[in-house]
């Protein structure tokens, strides 16, 4: 596959999950942000799939692909509801507001 | 062949497709004025779908290629599950009714919640395991913030699911990795993968992950750090439902993958479910000292007992499975019935959660008193009650696997977890005078407080068979 070998996508897609996973911890501005890091995170996992798919030649890990693609969407759908809920509670999105609760 | 497949997933199948002719139902005729009538259906579909199941399941059948079980295990979990489901929906109905938020959707997304979680227990695909996981999940963001008038209702939501979506995405990297070291999505084949006993590097860092997102989910320390924000931010029926059914459907998922997966590899992951477990009964037992709020009080109460269940599975063994399940049976009909009380909570007509209202409670409520009595004293594991029994059963699993000092470090976990149990007892019964609650019950909420505690007391002559049930479903799991 033009001299790419599997690793080259295992990388990547560690690169990304990794990336996605700091986005969340690290970020202390806004919510938006966190949902953005956790389609990062699913999609991460989408190239792994894929990429084993291609070179073990068996079709499974698309199909999961998909599957993932599809809750991903259900999933941000879901996030950002709440999300609009919050903001008409509290007139905020920023991560450092979410503190009613503590302990 | 298909319709060969469909016969066996008929309970799912049946729940999934009542679950949307209601939605439709309630969208076209009275929405929220068909709540009740909706909320009453619901639980008399999944009450009799559990016992359905409970008595005309037999033997173990694969559907679809695999991916879906439906063996004793798969049968143990999921009457549980719809039981439970099916009891906290009716406890839920006055609560939602008082503070005006009893809405269509709730009994739709429960149904819905509980339809995810019969797919987890009998996943036998990582692909069903994680379609089943995102069902569940998903409905119960939703109903943790169903309350979207409420600051708190609308933060445990988007607290649970960040934290949520984050395990999803850890589970999935494992799946991945899974996938790709052992070229199959099936569990039985990656249980021929590992036949050999040797674990590949790539297969032992997606168990990892795997079981990293599990763990999230039956809210193992150290990975528990959701659950009491979203304990106490939830509407309280909806945090009673997260006490019980989800937790047994996430923790018969591990045992699931755990066996059916990596049965060959027990020595690699007995030693991190372990560490789980002993983290999770020490940090439940600590953390839940300087609570006030019980709503909090039952989240760290729920991670200590989940570190006693994860013991059984630590065991690795047939009877550790079956002792993880007694464990699960006795602590599910422990939550309905704490939870039934705290439902009735009030002071002036407000829902209230402090445990200082509990002062001298024994004076007003006697009968409602020594029924809490005995419930917290199963909770805390003090013989003779059904509680002690589980514990019992786990830790006799972990000495037989040769854990004893997980079987130690579980003793002293409960000994120290019993103080705030015994100190609900001694506001009650020993307290000073303060400014009481009143705790007014429909019959559903008195039955399920009441009959929990004479299920305590009365268990003790032979836990009501549980034990040979249990040890049927293990059997069926482990070989």
């Amino acid at each position: 596959m033009n001299g790419l070998e599997l690793e080259n996508f295992l990388i990547v897609a560690a690169a990304l999950f990794v990336i996605g996973i700091f986005g969340i911890f690290v970020n202390r501005k806004n919510v938006i942000i966190i949902l953005m890091s956790i389609e990062l995170m699913l999609l991460a996992v989408n190239i792994n799939l894929v990429a084993f798919s291609s070179f073990l030649g068996d079709l499974v890990g698309q199909v999961f692909t998909l599957f993932v693609l599809t809750v991903a969407a259900a999933e941000a759908a879901i996030g950002l509801a709440i999300l609009v809920c919050f903001f008409r509670n509290r007139g905020t999105i920023a991560v450092e507001d979410v503190n009613v609760m503590k302990g | 062949m298909i319709s060969a497949d469909l016969n066996i997933v008929l309970p799912e199948l049946i729940l999934a497709v009542y679950a949307m002719g209601a939605l439709m139902f309630a969208v076209y005729t009275g929405k929220d004025a068909t709540a009740p009538l909706i909320l009453g259906s619901t639980a008399a579909l999944m009450a009799a779908l559990g016992v359905w199941i409970a008595i005309s399941g037999s033997g173990a059948a694969t559907a679809f290629g695999g991916a879906f079980i439906d063996d004793g295990f798969s049968r143990f979990a999921k009457v549980i599950i719809l039981l439970s489901a099916a009891a906290i929906l009716l406890m839920s109905q006055s609560y939602m009714e008082r503070i005006g938020i009893l809405k269509f959707e709730y009994p739709i997304l429960i149904a819905l919640a509980t339809v995810g979680m019969m797919m987890m227990v009998s996943a036998g695909d990582l692909m069903a395991l994680y379609m089943g996981l995102e069902l569940q999940s998903l409905s119960l963001y939703v109903i943790a913030a169903l309350h979207r008038d409420d600051q708190r209702s609308t933060e445990a939501g988007l607290k649970y699911f960040v934290l949520g979506a984050l395990s999803s995405g850890l589970l999935l990297y494992g799946a991945s990795l899974t996938y790709g070291y052992a070229g199959t999505t099936l569990f039985s084949g990656i249980l021929e993968t590992i036949s050999d006993g040797k674990m590949p590097i790539g297969l032992l860092l997606g168990l990892v992950f795997l079981f990293a997102g599990l763990a999230f989910k039956v809210s193992a320390a150290p990975f528990h750090m959701w659950t009491p924000d979203v304990y106490e931010g939830s509407p309280t029926p909806v945090t009673a439902f997260f006490a019980t059914a989800p937790k047994v459907a996430a923790m018969a998922l591990f045992a699931r993958v755990a066996h059916d997966a990596f049965g060959t590899v027990t020595a690699d992951w007995t030693q991190i479910i372990a560490l789980l477990s002993v983290v999770s009964m020490f940090l439940g037992a600590i953390a839940a000292i300087g609570q006030r709020d019980i709503k909090r009080l039952m989240a760290y109460s729920s991670i200590a007992h989940m570190g006693f269940a994860l013991m059984g599975l630590a065991a690795g063994t047939m009877f550790g499975i079956q002792a993880m399940l007694i464990y699960l049976a006795i602590y599910v009909v422990m939550n309905i019935g704490t939870f039934a009380f705290i439902l009735s909570m009030e002071r002036d007509g407000q829902p209230v959660t402090d445990i200082d209202g509990l002062h001298q409670y024994s004076k007003a409520e006697p009968l409602k008193a020594l029924a809490l009595l005995v419930l917290m004293f199963s909770l805390a594991g003090v013989p003779p009650m059904v509680g002690f029994f589980g514990k019992f059963y786990v830790l006799q699993a972990a000495v037989d696997a040769d854990l004893a000092w997980l079987a130690v470090a579980g003793v002293i976990a409960s000994v120290i977890g019993a103080f705030y149990y015994l100190r609900i007892v001694y506001f009650m019964y020993f307290g000073e005078e303060r400014d009481a609650i009143q705790t007014p019950m429909n019959a559903y909420n008195w039955a399920a407080l009441v009959g929990a505690a004479v299920i305590m007391v009365a268990g003790v002559v032979n836990l009501f068979g549980v034990e040979a049930l249990a040890a049927a479903a293990a059997e069926t799991l482990v070989n």
